[in-house]
């Protein structure tokens, strides 16, 4: 089993995994409305085929879009 | 500048801050600040500036003032129903603190009118509830070399990061707007009102500390929390030289009016009602 960082909690997984597979993996509903850093290093949806490697820290970043009305 | 005897006496806890002082004062006195949406966000950001004794506090919104704004926007009444926002919002900031100038902007921020108003201010603060206007605050302001705080809150949680010139910005963190209705507003799925404080006082905070050089400002890092849990995480992140604005080769290069949802221009006609 390998040991990752999704966004600052540790999961333990079996490797070979993508970033697509990661995602589906933590039920995030709208992939496509997620930014996601590899190492602090953005990934661009076309590179979301990146396979995940021991000890990877990746984070999500989710769109909050309220403050007024 | 100098103050007066009861100034030093409205401004001592500052002035006793050894970071902060008469000269960090000063330094507050002398800034103008534009808040972008005198609502959930913007109010206690406004109450907080006005009562720190910053010198200028511009603030665009189009909106007047509903019923339903009253569980978080502090700084309207239940007097204030159907009162320009704006119009509310200088009140109550002049009864706090009538050092304080206001301008006051009754009207949407747009690509027309943009660079004319944020030209006159140091620093401005995204308050706004949509991402049309979060991506137009956010090239408005790369392009025209302006700092801003970014804020955002839904149901339990707020993000917010700070943008100076040369860190990253908004789309070095999401490239574009989400199609419309992808992703709910406050609006559409609800906020707990004491959200909109907890996330409002942060970007106050983070005003005070770019006009008086305290500390480190949150740029390069995106701070998020969920009041469910009250966990806070700091997420570090940097400028993408793919980014779309300020990346190595923009494509934005002028401002843009992305399409508000039909959701939006419901809830913003029932508003105007």
């Amino acid at each position: 089993m390998a040991k990752i960082k999704v966004n600052g909690e540790v999961q333990e997984l079996k490797l070979p995994i993508t970033l697509s597979e990661l995602l589906i993996l933590n039920q995030v509903a709208q992939p496509d409305m997620v930014s996601i850093q590899l190492n602090g290093e953005f990934v661009y949806q076309e590179d979301y085929a990146t396979i995940i490697n021991d000890g990877d820290e990746i984070d999500f970043l989710y769109f909050m879009g309220g403050g007024s009305k | 500048m100098d103050f007066t005897e009861d100034q030093i006496t409205r401004y001592s806890r500052h002035i006793l801050l050894q970071d902060v002082g008469v000269e960090g004062q000063e330094k507050i006195k002398a800034g103008k600040v534009l808040i972008i949406g005198a609502g959930g966000l913007g109010a206690p950001v406004a109450f907080y500036l006005a009562a720190a004794g910053l010198g200028t506090i511009g603030i665009i919104d189009g909106d007047v003032v509903d019923l339903s704004n009253l569980q978080r926007q502090i700084i309207h009444f239940t007097a204030d129903v159907n009162k320009p926002k704006v119009l509310s919002a200088k009140e109550k900031i002049n009864q706090l603190n009538p050092d304080v100038k206001v301008n006051i902007y009754q009207e949407l921020f747009t690509s027309e009118n943009a660079f004319d108003i944020i030209t006159d201010y140091d620093f401005i603060v995204d308050g706004t509830d949509n991402f049309p206007v979060k991506f137009l605050i956010n090239d408005a302001c790369v392009l025209a070399g302006k700092p801003f705080s970014h804020g955002g809150i839904l149901r339990f949680e707020g993000q917010t990061f700070t943008h100076t010139p040369g860190n990253a910005c908004y789309r070095c963190l999401f490239n574009s707007p989400p199609p419309p209705n992808a992703v709910p507003t406050c609006s559409q799925a609800g906020v707990l009102g004491a959200i909109a404080g907890m996330l409002g006082t942060i970007q106050a905070a983070e005003v005070l500390k770019y006009f008086t050089g305290v500390g480190e400002l949150l740029t390069n890092r995106l701070l998020s929390f969920n009041a469910k849990t009250m966990d806070f995480r700091t997420i570090r992140t940097k400028r993408s030289g793919r980014c779309p604005v300020c990346g190595e080769h923009p494509t934005v290069t002028t401002l843009i009016d992305y399409e508000q949802t039909a959701c939006d221009l419901a809830s913003h006609r029932k508003d105007k009602r």
